[in-house]
């Protein structure tokens, strides 16, 4: 196994989430693709770290506070979409064009 | 492992005790106004330790050694540069609490975890002038725009807030994750996340293209959060939806933030590839300022337009920094300077046309600019702060916008090549444009009739509250004070710039 195959597994579910942030029209369908993208940010970090042999292990203290980043995201993101569903009675960000130019 | 110096981690310290106080205050006393009053309490005890960071040299008590202070193996430095950021960050949010008390106080809503969260993104913002390092970089980026998120959407009831909090959320952390992979590119081929670590090594990097790729994304993060070109689209439904208060602090609080974070990856991490982000951040500018003065002009709600004309604000604010990192390392320390002058002004005048913009919109009720007819003959003195405040941001002297722009232009055709010229000719085309809409504003204000059906005594009657009158002053005294004597800011611009020559810029 070289560090190709795993940086390849966090390129592809960082473009997955990167496609379905761009693609999905459900806010929460939305926010599992950015956690999405920043699953393979952290898939990633790790294999820095053990192909680079860290001797201050940078990128997996970062992994760890990247899940608790994503965790706080979630979090603010469910307050917003469900303050949202309150209001609005859906979770498409589509219908959500009060302001435009 | 040296002890670690308390004293310069002194404004944090406080800043997060103030955070978990405001808290404590909240569930204690029903008297909303007091967990503002403790939260800038806070701030004005966050102050003092920079101030005697910032002159230690002439303190007894103060042991300095003259060095930066450099924290935590270099992970976290106070210097100039950061400490004249931090002094800005809690003034922003010390005239941003002031606009919030009247403001949360003339409806129902949640008043102390409001107050909670702006200080946290305070402390975000004073921790992001320090970092070094991307971990410590990536947890201020996210404590200044978690709880902004949250603030944007604090009129709950509101579609539009509703709809202004979703959109900055979804383009925030869709650029945070842009940014996350940057920074795993980069960490992969240096095997460092230290600023001076990865300067001393993104010179000898093999896998170059990757590295590149890796630095752009870092940058185009940080774009979302300065509200550059190709991550506004936030910006002026954000600014229209969410409360002004709230407003008033993405526009100076974390649109600082953000301009820090990019100015010390880039010159403190990236100096080597200069040539690649250089022109970058030049097409960035280009396109910010242009696009945001041609939008801003058609604008009819006034919170909007100062979201087009911030936009454009941060393509100014980057031109003199992309021109002269396009055209080699020769004046970077002057575009640096250039760049922490206009931020210092530019905080001082956008929060001051906050505070006029939200006690003419408190009485008129509405942002609209069509019902600010006539406002010069209600009220002469709200009329002539309107005029104050966006002729500075016009920039127009004496007042304090002209020196902003003076220190830009003098940047970028210091710089004495056509990357520099071309940039301050269109700086000087769109100034042209931007003075179209800042005066349209003030001609409505002045030379408008007041809308018909528009009971004008009691517009008259109605009474500002004391502490966005105060914010109000305070800013309008230090526009025209920053605009008749320039050296004051001059001087911060300098002192911020130090940075550069430490690194023989």
């Amino acid at each position: 196994m070289t560090v190709v195959q795993f940086v390849l597994v966090g390129m592809a579910f960082f473009s997955i989430g990167l496609y379905g942030v761009l693609s999905r029209k459900n806010a929460v369908l939305i926010l599992a693709s950015v956690e999405l993208m920043l699953a393979g940010v952290n898939i990633n970090m790790v294999t820095f770290d053990t192909y680079l042999q860290d001797q201050l292990h940078a990128g997996q203290i970062f992994s760890l506070f990247i899940i608790a980043l994503a965790a706080a995201e979630v979090g603010i993101g469910i307050a917003i979409i469900l303050l949202i569903f309150r209001n609005l009675q859906t979770a498409d960000v589509d219908s959500l064009d009060l302001m435009k130019d | 492992m040296s002890a670690i110096d308390y004293h310069a981690l002194l404004p944090e310290i406080i800043l997060a005790l103030t955070v978990l106080v405001t808290l404590v205050v909240d569930i204690v006393t029903r008297k909303k106004y007091l967990v503002a009053v403790t939260a800038m309490v806070g701030m004005f005890a966050a102050i003092i330790p920079v101030l005697t960071l910032a002159f230690c040299g002439s303190l007894e008590f103060c042991t300095s050694t003259g060095a930066d202070r450099v924290l935590f193996g270099g992970s976290y430095v106070v210097d100039s540069y950061s400490l004249v950021f931090k002094g800005l960050f809690i003034f922003a949010a010390f005239i941003a609490l002031l606009l919030s008390v009247g403001y949360l106080e003339s409806d129902r809503y949640y008043e102390g975890e409001f107050y909670f969260l702006l200080v946290a993104s305070a402390l975000g913002a004073v921790v992001m002038a320090s970092s070094r390092d991307f971990v410590s970089m990536v947890v201020a980026l996210e404590l200044v725009s978690g709880p902004a998120f949250l603030l944007a959407g604090w009129r709950k009831g509101d579609p539009k807030s509703n709809e202004a909090a979703i959109k900055f959320f979804i383009s925030g952390v869709l650029a945070l994750a842009l940014l996350l992979m940057g920074v795993s590119m980069v960490y992969g081929l240096t095997g460092t996340q230290q600023f001076d670590q990865l300067a001393a090594q993104s010179a000898s990097i093999s896998e170059m293209p990757l590295f590149v790729l890796g630095v752009i994304f870092i940058l185009l993060g940080f774009g979302f959060k300065v509200s550059a070109v190709p991550f506004h689209f936030w910006t002026p439904d954000t600014y229209e939806g969410a409360p002004a208060p709230v407003t008033a602090w993405l526009s100076v609080g974390s649109k600082g933030a953000g301009f820090v974070g990019l100015l010390s990856i880039a010159y403190l991490a990236f100096p080597a590839v200069a040539d690649v982000w250089g022109p970058v951040l030049w097409l960035v500018a280009f396109i910010s300022m242009t696009l945001g003065n041609i939008v801003a002009i058609k604008q009819t709600n006034v919170l909007r337009l100062l979201g087009y004309s911030s936009i454009a604000q941060a393509g100014f604010m980057l031109a003199p920094f992309g021109a002269a990192a396009a055209s080699g390392s020769d004046n970077l320390e002057e575009a640096f300077y250039a760049t922490v002058t206009y931020l210092v002004i530019y905080a001082v005048m956008n929060l001051g046309a906050f505070a006029v913009v939200i006690i003419i919109a408190s009485r008129v009720g509405s942002f609209e600019l069509e019902d600010w007819g006539g406002l010069s003959s209600w009220a002469p003195g709200l009329a002539m702060a309107l005029a104050v405040f966006f002729m500075s941001l016009a920039g127009i002297p004496p007042l304090a916008g002209w020196f902003a722009k003076f220190a830009m232009f003098q940047a970028t055709i210091g710089v004495g090549n056509w990357w520099g010229y071309s940039i301050a000719i269109a700086a000087a085309i769109n100034a042209v444009i931007a003075f179209v809409y800042y005066s349209k504003v003030v001609k409505v204000a002045f030379m408008d009739p007041v809308p018909a059906g528009v009971d004008v005594e009691a517009l008259e009657r109605m009474e500002t509250p004391a502490p966005i009158a105060f914010a109000l002053g305070l800013t309008a005294f230090g526009v025209i004070l920053l605009g008749i004597f320039p050296g004051l800011a001059a001087n911060l611009g300098e002192y911020g710039a130090q940075v550069v020559a430490a690194f023989g810029g």
